[in-house]
């Protein structure tokens, strides 16, 4: 790569609800990367706005689950002038194929980047058995 | 397309009868958007990134989302009442031996100069960087601010 690509502007897509939701605003359906190495399966979510504490990450299964609360940032004495993008909380799903050692799953937020590590469970050795002669 | 038609006028035609036409192109928008059966929200300017711009009497305030980035890697530059915002997003490799699954973030440089509607202090720009969320505190200058007359 000698150049790097120019970065396009896109809108925020909203998740498809089922059912109505009982809290209000907006959910969008954050851009993930998800990938494997041998030992873990790792995964990189863009949430911006959202806090350490207000971040909830389930696995139930081989459901795996993640939520994201923003609370509206502007300031009560301020007017709007231009609003290009929402505010609102993120949320997705994915079902996992591998078996996750849920005791080790680790979690980092930084800058808005949640990185989410999941690590596989250790498959059965592989042994070998003698058969003995009787 | 929102921001040519804000942009572009002059000071005076701020948050006036165009604010009703603009609130009605969103309807509108938002009605055509149903009807196609999708999520729509209003045309942005289309350029990267996309930002919200409150004011109060004496500042303007820029919010925009600009995850996983360091802030070396913002540069913020102010003229007149332009303000430029550029940089890089970066995400770092994983190395050789990772099988992707899905790939939706993006990296790439961004550039955008956004045109305020008065004039403003350039030297006393204050910009922070939480959470992914760039924020840009930008005070009027003087002659932009409202004054209050008394009348005698």
């Amino acid at each position: 790569m000698a150049e790097s690509k120019e970065l396009q502007a896109k809108g925020k897509v909203e998740v498809p609800v089922s059912a109505e939701q009982t809290k209000p605003g907006p959910v969008f359906t954050p851009n993930v990367d998800i990938f494997e190495t041998e030992k873990e399966i790792i995964m990189l979510a863009d949430i911006p706005g959202v806090k350490t504490e207000s971040l909830v990450i389930d696995l139930r299964d081989d459901t795996l689950t993640f939520t994201g609360e923003v609370k509206p940032t502007g300031r009560p004495d301020t007017e709007d002038i231009l609003i290009e993008y929402q505010v609102g909380s993120y949320y997705r799903q994915f079902t996992l194929a591998e078996m996750i050692d849920q005791k080790k799953i680790d979690a980092a937020l930084n800058n808005g980047v949640l990185r989410l590590t999941l690590p596989k469970v250790e498959k059965a050795m592989p042994r070998q058995i003698t058969v003995k002669a009787g | 397309m929102i921001i040519k038609r804000l942009f572009d006028l002059p000071n005076y035609g701020w948050r006036t009868a165009f604010d009703d036409l603009e609130r009605m192109r969103r309807e509108m928008d938002s009605l055509f958007g149903q009807v196609a059966g999708k999520a729509y929200w209003p045309a942005h300017a289309g350029v990267f990134p996309l930002v919200n711009i409150a004011e109060d009497q004496d500042h303007f305030f820029i919010r925009s989302e600009i995850p996983g980035m360091q802030t070396e890697d913002i540069t913020i530059s102010a003229t007149g009442r332009k303000l430029s915002i550029s940089g890089e997003r970066k995400i770092a490799s994983e190395g050789e031996n990772v099988r992707y699954h899905r790939r939706e973030r993006e990296d790439g440089k961004f550039s955008r100069v956004i045109a305020l509607p008065s004039d403003i202090q350039v030297d006393k720009i204050e910009a922070g960087y939480i959470d992914g969320i760039l924020s840009i505190k930008i005070p009027k200058s003087e002659a932009a601010k409202p004054k209050q007359i008394t009348v005698k």
